[in-house]
């Protein structure tokens, strides 16, 4: 059943010290699929990813992203994954081309790659006549749209987009989603997380993590049908809101 | 009643880039007042101008009467601000940076108590712990404690839930509800447009200039055209039939919904309606609705700042 799951997380925990990050997760994410993993600030989000992206050990559990072990894979599962995050996403003091030969260069592609795939992908966004303008000075709306091509330059089978629309715009905001549809219609799975609730509406499925536990998990639908809440904004609200009352002093920090 | 922060045609330009293109606007005292914008649409620029660490390149701006660049040392006095980022010490405790505050401008916790009590009650069991180790939401609660401790009268808070989660988010501005019936005029930023509900009145900001400035309700009313909710078993390729639509205005993902507008402003609602729900169910969509729908604060944004592609593109 596992070939057309691209995560497979099976009582995932990570411990620091005492504390209990990420408490027995389990989860998997499909092919293609756009889940949003979502939650309060502190509820183990971070954490899960950094084990997710093969960038930290789990204490137990098991997991596979696109078929790696997180255990003894988590090399293999950075070359499959793209990443991209709103506080860093492109090096702001490299043209946009440069950017882009950067990431083909650390993702071994060849330099024909790297050349085909920058004049489709520019070409694409529209921003052929930006190639040699420096990042830091492209509009914000822009940039995330480019650091999400880039992050997908590589072809890599999941995409893991950490709060890519904070502070964007309303309309780029949109943009951006449609060429997250357009990824996961090609294939490719997208995992992403916001603080706009607007957005956890428009995933495939979403997930709530409440204090190290996943508190909710299933289609927004589903989910508003199960809680009796006409919004996602009004679930995340009932749900969080006891990890959000409980002193976040009482929870140690990594 | 003497407005508690009028602003004249002020302009910013850094380097190229015209931060500020001339804005005007008044706002009242006792108001909650919310600028709502992207990043990069001049937020940030113009609270520092109000806050007298900027100067405009023309134009003029008062706050409680006193002129921003010419009163600086008096009204910084007077006014609180909380910057977008953190700046408070890391490394000092919650306490210790609280009692800084205060006694840079002369004064105590314990003189201040009451005027901070419904915020410094919530840090109180954590007051020995370091600032840099607190949870994202108690830090904006510690940053907004220190902005009030001089006792200001207006108060400043630049995108103060800028990546604060969604209950957070809604903590913050109860808090500044009960500010704001203490009777302190509060100038907030934010880019969540479903903040804007939150103030008494709002201006929109992108690019340097303001696109309308009223309560959130006249500035959603505002929206002229026949709004449709659409909805089908599948958003993406119903995205795709809108676009694909003949006399398709705008298509807009909201939520669970699309929010889209037909062109056509001579046809009536119901029958752009009712040619709709046609189109979509002869493009092979399956359970289809096509409902009239109330525009918020975002819809008008989006009506008012047009395409950024085709703004930006000269940039």
């Amino acid at each position: 059943m596992n070939s057309d799951r691209t995560i497979v997380a099976k009582e995932l925990t990570r411990k620091f010290g005492d504390f209990v990050a990420c408490d027995r997760i389990t989860f998997d994410v499909g092919k293609g699929e756009v889940f949003g993993f979502l939650g309060a600030n502190g509820a183990g989000k971070t954490t899960a990813i950094r084990m997710l992206t093969g960038l930290l050990a789990p204490s137990s559990g098991q997991a596979t992203v696109a078929g790696f072990d997180v255990y003894s894979q988590s090399e293999s599962i950075k070359r499959q994954i793209g990443y991209m995050s709103q506080r860093f996403s492109l090096y702001e003091d490299l043209t946009v081309s440069e950017n882009i030969r950067l990431y083909g260069g650390i993702y071994d592609l060849t330099d024909r790659q790297i050349r085909d795939r920058t004049d489709a992908m520019l070409s694409r966004l529209g921003f052929r006549h930006a190639a040699h303008d420096l990042v830091r000075s492209i509009p914000l709306g822009w940039r995330q749209k480019l650091a999400f091509s880039v992050a997908l330059l590589h072809d890599p089978k999941i995409v893991f987009l950490d709060e890519p629309t904070s502070g964007v715009d309303p309309i780029t905001r949109r943009q951006f989603w449609e060429m997250i549809y357009d990824a996961a219609s090609a294939g490719t799975t997208v995992f992403v997380t916001t603080h706009y609730m607007d957005e956890a509406e428009y995933c495939d499925r979403i997930s709530i993590m409440v204090s190290g536990k996943i508190g909710a998990i299933g289609t927004p639908s589903e989910l508003k049908r199960q809680f009796g809440t006409d919004s996602v904004d009004d679930l995340f609200v009932r749900l969080a809101r006891p990890a959000a009352n409980a002193p976040p002093e009482s929870r140690p920090r990594p | 009643m003497t407005d508690a922060v009028v602003v004249h045609d002020v302009v910013k330009r850094f380097g190229a880039t015209k931060a500020l293109a001339g804005v005007s606007f008044a706002i009242h005292p006792g108001e909650l007042f919310g600028f709502i914008g992207p990043d990069g649409a001049g937020k940030t620029t113009l609270f520092r101008i109000l806050t007298t660490l900027l100067v405009p390149d023309s134009g003029n701006a008062q706050v409680l009467g006193e002129d921003v660049v010419s009163n600086l040392w008096s009204l910084r006095k007077r006014v609180g601000y909380m910057p977008g980022r953190f700046s408070l010490y890391p490394d000092l405790s919650v306490e210790e940076n609280l009692r800084f505050f205060a006694s840079v401008f002369g004064t105590t916790i314990a003189a201040e108590r009451n005027r901070i009590a419904p915020i410094y009650s919530q840090l109180e069991p954590f007051k020995t712990r370091r600032a840099g180790a607190l949870s994202g939401g108690m830090k904006q609660k510690l940053a907004l404690c220190c902005a009030l401790v001089h006792r200001p009268e207006i108060l400043f808070l630049d995108e103060p839930t800028t990546g604060v989660d969604a209950v957070s988010r809604r903590e913050f501005w109860d808090l500044l509800g009960v500010l704001k019936a203490g009777g302190l005029t509060a100038v907030v930023s934010t880019p969540y447009m479903d903040e804007a509900d939150r103030c008494d009145r709002i201006a929109l900001i992108q690019r340097g200039g303001l696109l309308a400035i009223d309560t959130p309700e006249t500035v959603a009313r505002s929206f002229d055209h026949p709004l449709m909710a659409v909805r089908s078993d599948n958003r993406h390729d119903t995205l795709i039939a809108l676009r694909a639509y003949p006399h398709a205005g705008t298509a807009y993902p909201f939520g669970a919904s699309i929010h889209f507008t037909d062109r056509r402003a001579e046809v009536p609602a119901e029958r752009q309606q009712t040619e709709l729900r046609s189109f979509l169910e002869s493009r092979g969509l399956t359970n289809v609705t096509v409902d009239m729908t109330t525009p918020t604060v975002e819809d008008t944004f989006m009506d008012r700042m047009g395409d950024p592609a085709n703004q930006e593109s000269a940039s």
